[in-house]
Order: C-alpha cells, then structure tokens, then sequence
C-alpha cells in the first residue's frame, strides 16, 4: 500500500487520479534491446515537491522525458490532470539539463527566457512590452535581473541553470519538472533554486525534479521516487525514503555504511 | 561600363548569383548551429543521380525534369540520412557521407554507361555550372527592364532562382521563431508543441530546394560554399542571432558582387586576357571572407566555450 500512501496515509482510489498533476501508467521504454524504463506507474501529489530517485542509467531522465513526451513510449499513458498528454501541454514547464544544449548559441539571457513565452507570442505575434517585463520578472525571480543582455556563452554553470529556471518560470505552468537542477552549480545558485521551487509549491504548483545528491533529499523534497529501470518506491520521504528503499535502489552502488548514516541522519 | 553593356552581360548573371548565394546562406545559419552544415555539401553531390536519371528519362536537357530529378534525388538523400541516422543511432555527418559518396558514385556511373555524349551533361558542369553564360541579350540597356518584350527573354534561371529566395525567405521568417528555439534546445522545443522532427525535415528540404536552384544555375561549388561560409563568417561578427543572419546576408551579397567582378576583370587587371569561372571565384570570395572574419571579427574568441570541447 506504500506506493498509494498519502500524506494523511489514506490510501488513495483512482478517482483521485483525475486530480493528480502528473499520473503515469504501464510506462515502458526502450533505446535499444534493453529497457531504460520498464513498466513504470507514478502519481504525484499536487501542490507537492518528488525527487526522483536512482543510481546512473536507471532511468531518471528518460522517465521524465517521456512524461513530457520527449521521448515516445514503447507503453503506456501519461495523464496530465486526468487528460491526455497532448491536450496538456500548457500545463507543464521544463527545465532540461543543463549540458543538453551549445551555450555558444548566438543569442542573450533575456532571449532564452523569451522563448518560454512562444505560447502566449505565437508564431507570428509582436512581442510586446508586457511580455518582455514578464521575462524581466522571471529574471528577478532568480536573481538574474542584471545579465538580461548578456551572451549566454558568457554565464557560469549555475547562472545558467538560473536562466533555465527562469525560462520555465515564464511557461507559467502548473507542473515543473526539473532535470538535475543541481548538478554542478555553486552554493548560492543551489539555495537560490530551492527558495524559488519552495515558493512555487506555496503557490500550489507541484515540482518534480530529477536528484542526484542523497543528502539533501528530506530537507528540500516532500516526497520520492525511487526508479531502477522499474519503480522501487513512490511516497512520502518518511514512508519511502528509507535504508531498505535505497538498499533495494541502489543494490551494492551505494556503500552499506552510506545507507546507515542516511537513515541515521533520517532518524 | 554603360547600362548598354552591364544590362545585357553582367546584370542577369550577378543577381543571379546574388540570389542563389543568399538562398543558401540563409538556410545554412541554421545548418551551421545545428552541426549539420555538410547537408548542403551533401546535396549537391546526391543531385547528380537525379538529374541524369531524369535525362535518361525524357532524353533531353530541359530545366524542368532536371529540377524534379534533382530535387527528388535530394529529398530521398535526406530521407536516407534521416533513417540512417535515427536507425543506425550515428552522428548525422557520418550518415551524410555514406549518402552522399555512394549517390554521387552511383550519378558518376550511370554517367558513364550512358550516351550522354551527344549533350553537354559532365561532372564539370555540375561543378561550376555556366554563370557567365546566362546573359541577356535582348537588353539594350536599363530602360529594358521596362520593356516587357525584352523581359520575356530572360534567362530563366533567374525568375526561378528569384522565385526560390522568396520561399526560402518566406520559410526563415514565417518560422523564424521556432526554429529559433528548436535550433537552440530540441527537447524544451518538443513540450512547447513545436513539431522538431517536421521542422528540422521542412529545413533540410528547403536547403535542397534553395541547393537544387542553385545548382541548375551556378553548379555546386557556390552551393556548398554558401551554405558554410556565410554563416560561419557571420557568427563571428555578433552573439546575436538575428544579426548573425544579417550579416550571412551581406557577406554571401559582397562575395557573389567581389567574386564576379575578380573573375572578369581580375586576370586582365593582372595582364592575363582570360577570364575565370565565375562560380569558383565566388565560392574563393566566401572562403577569403571567412579567413578574414576569422583573423578579425569581433566574436572570433569564444568567451564561454566549454574547456572539454
């Protein structure tokens, strides 16, 4: 019953289905012969902040890529709120990692974040100057409000991962998934993401990120995800971040005495 | 040189290499971001097939069947290599170069074993095409481009090359933004509802239609030139993409106007008395631009280039 455990540990019946964010069923999919994800259910909670969970290669990416249809499925569905994917897409922001794209792109900060606009502009439409001070705003929120002008080329890893935030901010969308928001950025750029994900989770939108470091887990995440290829664990840090989840995650990858001390430091 | 002159010999043959270099320049500043600017290189060489298959077909040389041929033998290249690509999980320039060698060898032997030598159908031709020959004799002077009798005696090469820039133009600016985006991040692309896969086949089709134009026109030298160095050039002018097009747009103008006047009156200004091809001097021109963007443009020191790069 773990994996339908709500906060309030009632179990939760498929009609509450219709009111999840994000709810996927049966999804497999596959590169080559073998599968990166193999028959994979998730229903994330709304208004709530899941890490998803997993050692390299097990699927984490591909997971959420293929929630946001990136990546075609070999089976299964992803309901968005009760409805199709596709008749969704509004309702879901993006922030890829941060190596997927060329940084030598010839174009300025402000212009990326622009480019989370491209629903509301349209293919033809003038961009006007409420558009613009909403990408300002975006900027700001992420504390990037002075590098408008500048060459991306020129950012240092987190201010990137800044401006992709701010990109996604500017979807304005009810669903934020995030890969590996973290990963290689400094210290403040790492605080300066929390405290925006966090208020967005005070506005009710619900977050789902990508996670790599185990540390930090119970203190930003309210909920996880633990994938290996299949789904290992689904629910609250309390009833599912735990040494046996993780034992049976990350199998003999993570050192026996890693496992102590989290659930140590978990209590 | 007098309107009487100009208007007759030179005017048609420039804007007709005005606008093949532009087509193929625009196209390729995308190309060019997205690593794909051998696709051009590749063009041109699969429409060799086309075009003499669709001569061994209705036996003559006439411009239309040798377009479809062309443009067909392109489109299936770019399937190919599509396929090749998404099946074989390899990078596109390796897939490129299968195609295009083993089409290109594939138009050379069929060359070979077929009677073309009643026609003027060789590899040079494709290569340098004939610019200098697309004159206008009819014209008399300016006041020809008045005249709708002396019109109507056009090289047609230079409506349908007219009429090509328009598409491509009309393609870049219609779909300026998501390509935009798409060219920068492919997967954030996709959840905004921006078709990649049909955008990224709309592009490389146009690049073929804009290389088979040109081709029929200019030959291939200027084609593949110019869907590279342009671009290349213009990228290290600025760190903006729309200046970056503009400025493709004036160097692939400046080299097909420099290129064409070096090779007519180059060799004489250096006591030689015969001209050259002109297609090759363009072609020099861009590669000369690119040199000296290189050694000078503004954007030449990559500030934020990834040290593993």
């Amino acid at each position: 019953m773990l994996e339908l455990a709500t906060e309030q540990g009632k179990p939760l019946t498929e009609m509450d289905l219709a009111d999840s964010p994000l709810a996927i069923r049966g999804l497999t999919v596959s590169y080559g012969e073998k599968p990166a994800v193999f028959s994979v259910d998730m229903t994330v909670q709304p208004g709530s902040m899941t890490a998803i969970i997993g050692p390299n290669g097990a699927g984490k990416s591909t997971l959420l890529k293929a929630a946001l249809g990136v990546i075609k499925p070999l089976s299964g569905q992803v309901q968005v709120f009760g409805r199709p994917l596709d008749e969704q897409r509004a309702q879901i922001a993006y922030v890829p990692q941060r190596a997927s794209v060329d940084w030598e792109f010839p174009t300025r900060v402000i212009d990326v974040v622009v480019m989370g606009l491209y629903r509301d502009v349209g293919l033809m439409g003038r961009l006007r100057k409420q558009h613009i001070s909403r990408a300002q705003a975006c900027l700001a929120r992420v504390g990037m409000e002075d590098f408008a002008d500048r060459q991306i080329g020129q950012l240092s890893g987190g201010q990137q991962q800044r401006v992709f935030l701010a990109r996604a901010l500017a979807q304005n969308a009810a669903i934020y998934l995030l890969d590996e928001p973290f990963a290689g950025v400094d210290a403040a750029t790492e605080k300066a993401i929390i405290s925006v994900l966090q208020s967005l989770r005070a506005e009710g939108k619900t977050v789902v990120a990508v996670h790599h470091d185990l540390a930090t887990v119970a203190e930003y995440f309210d909920n996880v995800f633990l994938i290996n290829t299949r789904k290992i664990a689904e629910g609250t840090v309390a009833d599912a971040f735990t040494a046996e989840t993780l034992q049976a995650t990350y199998g003999g990858r993570l050192a026996t005495a890693q496992v102590d001390q989290l659930a140590l430091a978990l209590g | 040189m007098s309107g009487e002159e100009f208007v007759p010999l030179s005017l048609t043959p420039l804007l007709i290499g005005i606008f093949a270099a532009v087509a193929c320049a625009l196209p390729g500043n995308f190309l060019v971001l997205r690593r794909q600017a051998l696709i051009g290189d590749a063009i041109s060489h699969v429409v060799l097939p086309g075009i003499v298959v669709a001569f061994l077909i209705t036996g003559a040389i006439s411009a239309w069947p040798m377009m479809l041929g062309a443009a067909g033998a392109a489109v299936l290249a770019v399937v190919l290599i599509e396929l090749i690509r998404r099946m074989g999980k390899i990078e596109p320039g390796a897939a490129m170069g299968v195609v295009f060698t083993s089409m290109f060898a594939f138009g050379v032997l069929i060359l070979e074993v077929s009677d073309t030598s009643t026609v003027h159908l060789d590899v040079e031709h494709a290569l340098y095409g004939n610019l200098e020959s697309l004159i206008w004799l009819d014209a008399t002077g300016w006041a020809s481009l008045f005249d709708i009798d002396a019109l109507r005696y056009l090289p047609p090469e230079l409506p349908r090359m007219a009429v090509t820039l328009v598409v491509v133009l009309a393609f870049t600016l219609v779909l300026w933004r998501p390509l935009k985006i798409a060219t920068f991040d492919e997967g954030f692309a996709q959840t905004m509802g921006i078709r990649t896969e049909a955008l990224g086949m709309g592009l490389v089709i146009i690049a073929a239609i804009a290389a088979v134009a040109a081709f029929d026109a200019v030959g291939s030298i200027i084609v593949i030139a110019m869907f590279i160095c342009p671009p290349a050039a213009a990228r290290l002018m600025t760190d903006s993409l729309e200046a970056q097009v503009m400025w493709s747009v004036i160097f692939a103008i400046t080299a097909a106007i420099t290129g064409y006047v070096l090779a007519g009156y180059g060799p004489l200004w250096l006591g030689g008395n015969d001209a050259v091809s002109a297609a090759g001097m363009i072609a020099t021109m861009s590669g000369v631009i690119l040199a000296l963007a290189a050694l000078f443009g503004p954007r030449r020191s990559r500030t934020g280039a990834p040290s593993e790069a």
